[in-house]
C-alpha cells in the first residue's frame, strides 16, 4: 500500500495503462501542454508524446465522437471532459451512439471508450460549472457509470474501465482530487457493478457515492462516539447498480438514508429508495430519507451555495430524525 | 489500350448491374413496407444509384465506410448479401445487424461498412475518429487505408459536421466526406437551409479542398471519389466531395412529397440515372438491349430471392433480448422485463446480456 491523493492515483493509473498498451491514448482539452485543468495528466505529454496525449480543440461532440470511432477500430481512448457540465455538448454521441452501437449493430462492434469527467459543486463556480448530472448517464442501457470515492477505487475502477470493452463513464469530483488514502501497489482492478460496505454498523444504513461517500464516512465516525452505529454503503458503480448489497444492508439495519450531491427529484437517491422499497420493505422501520441538493441552479454567493448543497450536518440531522421516528434509544 | 477499353466496358456493365439491383431492391422494399413486412422508417436510394455505385467503385475493400440512414444501396454495392439486407428490413436474425438495427442501421463488419446512422450527421464524428485510428497506426502512403463518410446535404448545417472537419484538418486525417446533395433535407430546399448552398465550399474554413460532381454520372462520381481518396491516403489530406442528384420519391416511404411541383418531378425523371446510364451504354456499344434485359431480369430474380429469404428467416426470440447490450460482462446487470420484480429469478432470460 502507498499513501497518495486521488489525483495521483488517477495520474499513475493513466501512466501505467499507457505504458502497458499502445492502443491506449488520451484525448481532451488542455490535457497535454497545459497538463490538464486539474493536472491529472501532468507530465504525460513529455513522456508519451503528442500521438498518444492528444490535445483537442474545444468541441466536445467532435472529440467524444471521434474517440468513439477510434474505439470502433480497436483503440482504447480515454477522454477527459473538463467537467461533467460540458458533457452535455457531447450527449448525442454518448447516448445515441456510444451506448447503442454494439446492440444496434447486432454485436458486430464494441466501443472500448472511457470518459473521465469531474462533477461537483462547492467551489463557487456557479450554476453552469457545479452540476452533478451522472444520473443522466446512469439511466442509459449500454453505458457503464462508475463513481470512485477513494484513491484506491480511483485506481481500481479506472483500470477496470480502460480494460472494459464497453463505454464507461468515470465520474470524478472536484472536491476529491486532493483527498488522500491507501492505494494497493501493482495491478489493482476493481469490479465494475459492485458496491462496497465501507463501514459496518447495525442501527442505520447510509447509501452514498463519490464525494458523498467520504462525507458519510466522517459522519459515521462521529456518530459512533455517541453510540450510534452507522453502516455505509459506497455504491462505486451507478450502472450497473448493486441492489443486493444495498438491500442486504438495509434488511440488517432496518433504516436507510441516501446522501447524494445531485438534485433530489428523479435523482440517484430516488432509484435507491425504490430499490429498498422493493427489496427490504418488510424489514423497514422508517421511511427512506434522502439528503440531496436543493433544486436551484447553484448560485455563486457562498452563503447561498452552502445552503443549497448537502453536507455532513444535514446528513447527521436526517439520521437523528430517522432514528427518533422509530424510538431508537441507542 | 484495347484491354483498358474492355476493362472499362466490364466496369460499366457492372455499375449498371449494381444500379439496377438497387433500383429493383428499393422498389420492392417500398412494396414490402406497404404490405407491413417492414416497419419503422424506410429511406430509399431511388434516384441516387449513380452516386452510390460510383462512390463504392472508388472505395477499396480495405477502406472503411460510414453512411446516413439512407443506406440500403451502399450495403448492396459494397457486396453485402441482398437477402441479409432485406432480412434486416424485415427484422430477422439473419439480417445484416441481426434484426436489431432495421433499415436505418445496417452494418457489415466483414465489408468494413461501419454503419448506417439514424441521427442526422451522427456518423460524422465517429467516421473522423476511425480515420484517427488509421493515422494513429500508419503514416500516409498509397497503401494507407482511408475512411469515406457519406452524409446528406442537410447534415452540413449541424455542429458535428463543422467540428469533425476541423478535427480532420488539424490532425490531417485520411478521410473523404461525401455530401450526397439530393437537394432536399426532408422537404426543405438546400438554399433555404444553408448559408453557403454551394456545399462543396463549406470546407473552406478548414482549408479542406472541395469539389462538386454530377451525382447522376456514375463514372464522374467514381473518378472524383478516387482522386479524393488518393489524396486522403497519400497526403493525409481530408477531402470534401459533393455529388448532386435528386431523390425520385419522398424523404421516406410514407412521404408523398407534396412539397414538390410537377416540374420538379418531371426534371427528376429526365435526370433518372438508371436509364441515363443504360442509354449511354447503348450509344457506346458497351451494352445492347438484350444484355440490358438480362441484367434487369437477373436483378428481379436476385431481389425476389432476397424477399423470399427474408420472409422465411427466423425472427429473434425474446429470450435474446439482452444479448449484445454489453461486450464485457459485469455483475448486477438488470435483466428484468417490464413489470418483473427486481429481486428473485427471471426464469426465461437469465443470460449474461453479452
Amino acid at each position: 500500500m502507498a499513501m497518495m491523493t486521488y489525483r495521483q492515483a488517477l495520474h499513475d493509473t493513466l501512466r501505467a495503462e499507457l505504458r502497458r498498451d499502445d492502443d491506449v491514448l488520451l484525448m481532451g482539452e488542455e490535457i497535454g501542454v497545459f497538463e490538464g485543468s486539474y493536472k491529472i495528466t501532468a507530465g504525460l505529454l513529455s513522456e508519451f508524446g503528442a500521438r498518444r496525449i492528444r490535445d483537442t480543440p474545444i468541441c466536445e461532440e467532435g472529440f467524444v465522437g471521434a474517440a468513439i470511432g477510434a474505439a470502433m477500430l480497436g483503440l482504447r481512448p480515454v477522454v477527459e471532459i473538463m467537467t461533467i457540465n460540458f458533457s452535455l455538448l457531447a450527449i448525442d454521441q454518448i447516448v445515441n451512439h456510444a451506448a447503442k452501437m454494439r446492440s444496434m449493430f447486432g454485436g458486430q462492434v464494441s466501443v472500448p471508450l472511457v470518459i473521465r469527467t469531474p462533477g461537483g459543486g462547492g467551489q463557487q463556480l456557479a450554476a453552469t460549472h457545479s452540476q452533478n448530472l451522472e444520473v443522466w448517464y446512469a439511466h442509459v442501457p449500454g453505458l457503464k457509470v462508475v463513481a470512485p470515492s477513494t484513491p484506491a477505487d480511483a485506481k481500481g475502477l479506472l483500470t477496470a474501465a480502460i480494460r472494459d470493452d464497453d463505454p464507461v463513464i468515470v465520474l470524478e469530483n472536484l472536491a476529491l482530487y486532493n483527498t488522500k488514502g491507501e492505494v494497493p501497489e501493482g495491478e489493482h482492478i476493481a469490479d465494475i457493478g459492485t458496491a462496497a460496505v465501507t463501514r459496518t454498523g447495525h442501527d442505520i444504513t447510509v447509501v452514498a457515492y463519490s464525494r458523498a461517500a467520504v462525507v458519510a464516512q466522517d459522519v459515521a465516525r462521529r456518530l459512533a462516539e455517541e453510540g450510534i452505529s452507522v453502516e455505509v454503503v459506497d455504491l462505486r458503480s451507478l450502472r450497473p447498480l448493486d441492489r443486493d448489497t444495498i438491500c442486504a444492508s438495509v434488511r440488517k439495519t432496518t433504516r436507510a438514508v441516501v446522501l447524494e450531491d445531485d438534485w433530489l427529484s428523479y435523482g440517484i437517491g430516488a432509484e435507491i429508495a425504490a430499490t429498498i422499497a422493493e427489496g427490504a420493505f418488510d424489514r423497514l422501520d422508517a421511511p427512506v430519507r434522502r439528503v440531496a441538493a436543493a433544486e436551484v441552479p447553484l448560485p455563486y454567493a457562498k452563503p447561498l451555495e452552502v445552503a443549497a448543497l448537502p453536507d455532513a450536518a444535514g446528513l447527521t440531522r436526517v439520521i437523528r430524525e430517522t432514528l427518533d421516528a422509530t424510538g431508537f434509544a441507542g | 489500350m484495347a484491354e483498358d477499353a474492355t476493362a472499362e466496358g466490364d466496369a460499366l456493365r457492372e455499375y449498371y448491374r449494381q444500379m439496377v439491383l438497387i433500383r429493383v431492391f428499393e422498389e420492392r422494399a417500398a412494396e414490402m413496407y406497404t404490405r407491413a413486412k417492414i416497419g419503422g422508417y424506410c429511406h430509399l436510394n431511388l434516384g441516387e444509384e449513380a452516386t452510390v455505385v460510383g462512390l463504392m467503385a472508388a472505395l477499396r475493400p480495405t477502406d472503411y465506410l460510414f453512411t446516413t440512414y439512407r443506406d440500403h444501396g451502399y450495403a448492396l454495392a459494397r457486396g453485402s448479401e441482398p437477402g441479409a439486407v432485406m432480412a434486416e428490413l424485415f427484422g430477422r436474425t439473419s439480417g445484416l445487424s441481426g434484426g436489431r438495427g432495421g433499415s436505418m442501421h445496417l452494418y457489415d463488419a466483414a465489408r468494413r461498412f461501419l454503419g448506417g446512422y439514424g441521427i442526422v450527421g451522427g456518423q460524422i464524428p465517429p467516421a473522423t475518429g476511425a480515420a484517427l485510428a488509421l493515422a494513429y497506426r500508419g503514416g500516409p502512403g498509397a497503401e494507407q487505408e482511408a475512411v469515406m463518410c457519406v452524409l446528406g446535404d442537410a447534415a452540413t448545417n449541424i455542429g458535428a459536421f463543422h467540428e469533425s472537419l476541423n478535427l480532420a484538418a488539424v490532425w490531417r486525417l485520411p478521410i473523404v466526406y461525401v455530401i450526397v446533395n439530393n437537394q432536399l433535407g426532408m422537404g426543405t430546399p438546400v438554399e433555404a437551409a444553408a448559408g453557403e448552398p454551394e456545399l462543396f465550399r463549406r470546407g473552406c474554413s478548414y482549408r479542406i479542398p472541395g469539389e462538386r460532381v454530377d451525382g447522376n454520372d456514375v463514372t464522374a462520381v467514381r473518378d472524383a471519389a478516387a482522386e479524393a481518396l488518393r489524396r486522403a491516403r497519400v497526403e493525409h489530406q481530408p477531402m470534401l466531395l459533393e455529388t448532386v442528384c435528386y431523390r425520385l420519391r419522398g424523404h421516406s416511404v410514407v412521404d408523398p412529397a407534396r412539397y414538390r411541383s410537377d416540374e420538379d418531378n418531371a426534371r427528376a425523371r429526365a435526370l433518372d440515372p438508371v436509364p441515363m446510364l443504360r442509354d449511354r451504354l447503348f450509344e457506346s456499344g458497351v451494352l445492347d438491349p438484350p444484355g440490358a434485359a438480362q441484367i434487369e431480369a437477373q436483378a428481379e430474380q436476385v431481389v425476389a430471392a432476397a424477399v423470399d429469404f427474408a420472409d422465411r428467416a427466423a425472427a429473434p426470440s425474446p429470450d435474446t433480448l439482452f444479448q449484445h447490450v454489453y461486450a464485457t460482462p459485469v455483475a448486477n446487470l438488470n435483466h428484468a422485463l417490464p413489470g418483473e420484480p427486481l429481486f428473485g429469478s427471471h426464469s426465461s432470460h437469465t443470460g449474461t446480456g453479452v
